[in-house]
């Protein structure tokens, strides 16, 4: 039934656009530009019930622009010199204009863009978003993520201080796990025979180029996105003008308002916390000689190394850090159920109350350090992690009852299906094709 | 829902949505001005936007060269002759016509006129060489990129330049030292 | 039932504001102590905190008269002893200041010569815009003055260091005699406050190390609390102008909320949400 409709989906993609005057006539004809910039803005048919948690698409895309906007800034004034760096990040934040303000936004902006789009994530995961005929708009998802991954990482090695120069060598450390091939992969990462100066230097180059990457991922995400259109909260497919809402003015203020709300949070933090989601060691400058007492990534990336330390073997290790992320690009095929929304899946919902609980407890592993109790935990939460996707999810779809669906999406919204439309979304509602 | 209802609905819904998006417009266009002024020069070099230069150290008829604003200013002790060969001259000879006094005269300072000091920026008026000192037919500067030719005033003579080797702004703090800037 | 899904992403909110400050807490082996705040508090934390001027400049007085004998400061500009939001001394004072360290002077004016008469590097008194001068040519200078080990640089050590302040505050005033079954490393002092108990610098604080202009008493505690307040301030110099401008951007970003949600139940009122 989610596989039925999407030819129909393509009759609400007929351009609603108007020429205004003789040059959007002239225009229209050579680069219809306006033209696309209506149909997919403007008026894209957008499910009329998306809640707040679709909001995060939006956010996002600030998100991407803060930090390419900030980090350009940052470049002007920043030295990728090992000699240097350190001083130079002091420089902008006591001597440059508004340097500080630059630096923290740039730095708490890593931590609010992975905040967004973990919560994008978990949206997708729960509503079903990966599901046909989404499956190239997810996977695209999870590249961005990886290129996301890669970026902060580099980037949050470019101050040189400690837990930069650390961080760097543990993670470039991964390669060694694979055999022959890892000593070679690990001394071209390097440049040299360890973190130095040639890896400072190639992780700015990188760190510059790999966001404008991320806005053409983005771009071809956003393009998978408008083929058939968002999923919705209901996870049903969208069945006429009944459905669904023009996105502007509708979404663009719904997700203009929680912007606002969420530039609130990373305001706080940038004014009055901007260092609590640092770590402290970062402010000693990188020295070669000595390991910090106690290495922890940022906090986005905790969980991961929760389930790299849960396994005892190197090789492993690395495989199920890695394999974490890639079994998100195999979900599509993995989740066996007819229904997407987990609002009717009684019992996936549990699992997936326990797979974010299992996520939260990896995090929470990851920062402590691998002693005790925290060995036991993160193993079975990165058991239960991979078992999510790889035994629940195909399992459940099989066997689950989901519960009774609505007929429409507009039919729990609009009693008796469609009465009351809005004036600017209105068109005779459209007979099913 | 009658017409007039309607329609007074559509302009108050106008008006808060319009009167947010300017407001978000607004503050978007505040954001703007860290982006911009953090290209203006920042604190460390503001701060040496001025220079304390020491005098006691120069004899008469030497010169010396300090860095100001990333520019060599030359800080030139005139012997007698240097100040009367500038002053005994026909300002209707002068490509850009300055008395000696206009150029050893100091704004800042009230009266005490001090025609030993000549302090000028060292940078060529023509394309921004860097003039030798004592060098040309006039004992003033010689810039060796296209010959202008400057006299013990910093006053173009010959050549190509068009102006006068260009006067910073200081002042004596006491007879031994000066602030440029 | 989007309720559920509230539940669910609740933890991971949750969890990310927790970690915000908790880093794992330092072990607690061997009697290791937490830092703790001046009973009364620092006057620049919270909401609306702000440097108490008085407090900096006794501080800076430490650092000067104290650490500086071992400490460098090499990120801090001598000018922004005067800066707004810092310990507000004056013009001229801070142009003492500056007067009594010396700096490589680079070429002579006259002839370029990098080296005097005798062949040593030139050097000029420091004016406000150089840095603080730290008391050692460099690392190996420093280490071979202190039995091997190396006195950080205090620029960012209050931000270098979990509770910060706080932990200078208490470090400072850790210093007793070793229990019996402590064995300490040569040249190591005992200090509870420091992680694995041992530090290679000795107490430098003794009550009457200095004399205060203002009169205050210098004991250690007092001295301890001066001088870590004027470290928070030399590694956060922009902090008050931070949260000044964060009120106001706040603020702006509060009522913009009010209007863009009243935007939006305009927008969405006719479609029955």
């Amino acid at each position: 039934m989610a596989h039925q409709s999407e030819q129909q989906g393509h009759a609400a993609h007929e351009s609603t656009y108007r020429t205004t005057g003789p040059f959007t006539e002239w225009l229209d004809k050579r680069l219809p530009i306006l033209r696309f910039a209506n149909d997919t803005m403007m008026s894209f048919p957008t499910p009329r019930n998306l809640n707040y948690w679709w909001t995060f698409g939006g956010i996002l895309t600030f998100c991407l622009a803060v930090q390419i906007v900030t980090g350009i800034i940052l470049a002007m004034h920043y030295t990728p010199n090992a000699d240097l760096a350190f001083g130079s990040v002091e420089r902008i934040m006591r001597d440059v204009n508004y340097g500080w303000l630059l630096r923290y936004t740039h730095a708490v902006g890593a931590s609010m863009f992975f905040l967004a789009v973990y919560v994008h994530i978990f949206r997708g995961l729960y509503y079903g978003s990966y599901k046909a005929p989404r499956e190239i708009l997810w996977m695209l998802g999870v590249v961005i993520l990886l290129l996301m991954m890669a970026t902060a990482f580099m980037g949050y090695v470019l101050p040189w201080g400690q837990m930069s120069f650390w961080a760097a060598t543990v993670i470039t450390n991964f390669f060694t796990a694979f055999p022959v091939v890892g000593k070679f992969i690990t001394e071209w990462l390097w440049g040299g025979f360890a973190v130095g100066n040639a890896t400072l230097n190639r992780f700015f180059s990188l760190h510059y180029l790999l966001p404008f990457v991320i806005v053409g991922v983005v771009a071809l995400h956003v393009w998978a996105l408008h083929v058939p259109g968002n999923n919705n909260p209901t996870g049903l497919d969208v069945k006429g003008k009944q459905d669904t809402l023009p996105f502007h003015p509708y979404y663009t203020v719904k997700d203009g308002f929680a912007l606002v709300l969420f530039t609130i949070v990373f305001a706080w933090f940038v004014f009055f916390a901007p260092n609590s989601l640092g770590h402290p060691d970062n402010y000693i400058p990188a020295n070669p000689l000595v390991t910090p007492p106690h290495i922890v990534p940022e906090w986005y990336f905790l969980p991961f190394y929760a389930i790299l330390r849960s396994i005892p073997d190197k090789l492993l290790g690395v495989i199920a850090m890695f394999g974490s992320i890639v079994v998100l690009f195999l979900i599509p095929w993995l989740d066996t159920s007819k229904v997407r929304s987990m609002r009717y899946r009684p019992m996936m919902q549990w699992f997936f109350l326990f797979f974010v609980a299992a996520c939260g407890v990896l995090m929470w592993c990851g920062a402590n350090p691998p002693e005790g109790n925290f060995v036991l935990y993160a193993r079975l939460a990165t058991s239960y992690y991979f078992a999510y996707f790889l035994i629940i999810m195909p399992l459940v779809g099989m066997i689950e009852q989901p519960r009774k669906m609505p007929e429409s999406i507009a039919k729990p919204v609009l009693p008796g299906g469609g009465g009351a439309m809005p004036a600017r979304a209105s068109a005779a509602p459209q007979t099913k094709g | 829902m009658s017409e007039t209802h309607a329609q007074e609905d559509v302009t108050r819904r106008d008006f808060i949505y319009l009167g947010a998006g300017a407001f978000a417009g607004i503050g978007a266009a505040v954001a703007l001005v860290p982006l911009i002024d953090q290209m203006n020069p920042a604190a460390d070099v503001r701060a040496l936007a001025t220079i304390e230069v020491d005098l006691s150290s120069i004899a008469v008829g030497q010169q010396i060269k300090v860095m100001w604003q990333g520019k060599p200013v030359f800080v030139r002790r005139r012997t007698a002759e240097e100040i009367s060969a500038a002053e005994n001259v026909d300002l209707k000879e002068l490509k850009d016509p300055a008395t000696d006094e206009a150029r050893h005269a100091n704004q800042e300072e009230n009266g005490a006129e001090k025609p030993e000091w000549l302090i000028v920026v060292g940078i060529c008026t023509h394309l921004g060489c860097i003039p030798l000192e004592g060098q040309g037919e006039y004992h003033g500067w010689f810039c060796p990129c296209h010959g202008s030719v400057y006299d013990t005033s910093g006053r173009i003579r010959k050549g190509p330049a068009p102006k006068n080797l260009e006067k910073p702004k200081y002042t004596f703090l006491s007879d031994e030292r000066i602030l440029i800037g | 039932m989007s309720r559920i899904a509230g539940l669910l992403i609740g933890p991971v909110l949750a969890a990310f504001v927790a970690l915000g400050g908790a880093q794992p807490a330092a072990a607690a082996e061997g009697g290791q102590r937490e830092p703790h705040a001046p009973s009364e508090g620092w006057s620049f934390d919270g909401f609306f905190g702000h440097f108490d001027r008085a407090e900096l400049q006794r501080g800076f007085q430490i650092y000067k008269e104290v650490c500086s004998s071992c400490h460098a400061m090499k990120f801090v500009a001598i000018r922004t002893l005067s800066q707004p939001g810092g310990p507000g001394f004056s013009e001229p004072a801070v142009k003492s200041v500056a007067s009594e360290f010396k700096v490589p002077a680079g070429p002579d004016e006259k002839d370029g010569s990098l080296v005097d008469d005798v062949g040593l590097l030139r050097q000029r008194p420091a004016v406000p815009s150089d840095h603080f001068v730290g008391p050692y040519a460099n690392e190996y200078a420093a280490r071979a003055a202190n039995g091997g080990a190396l006195p950080p640089d205090l620029s960012v050590i209050v931000k270098a260091r979990h509770d910060g302040a706080s932990y200078v505050y208490s470090l400072l005033q850790c210093y007793e005699e070793p229990p019996p079954e402590v064995q300490l490393q040569p040249g190591m002092h005992y200090n509870p406050c420091m992680a694995g108990g041992q530090i290679a610098m000795p107490a430098p604080l003794v009550a009457d190390r200095v004399t205060y202009d203002d009169g205050t008493a210098a004991t250690v505690e007092q001295m301890s609390k001066d001088v870590a307040a004027f470290l928070a301030w030399a590694a956060e110099p922009e902090l008050e102008g931070r949260r000044k401008l964060g009120f106001m951007v706040l603020f702006y970003l509060g009522v913009l909320a009010i209007l863009s949600y009243l935007a939006y139940r305009r927008v969405w009122r006719d479609t029955g949400h």
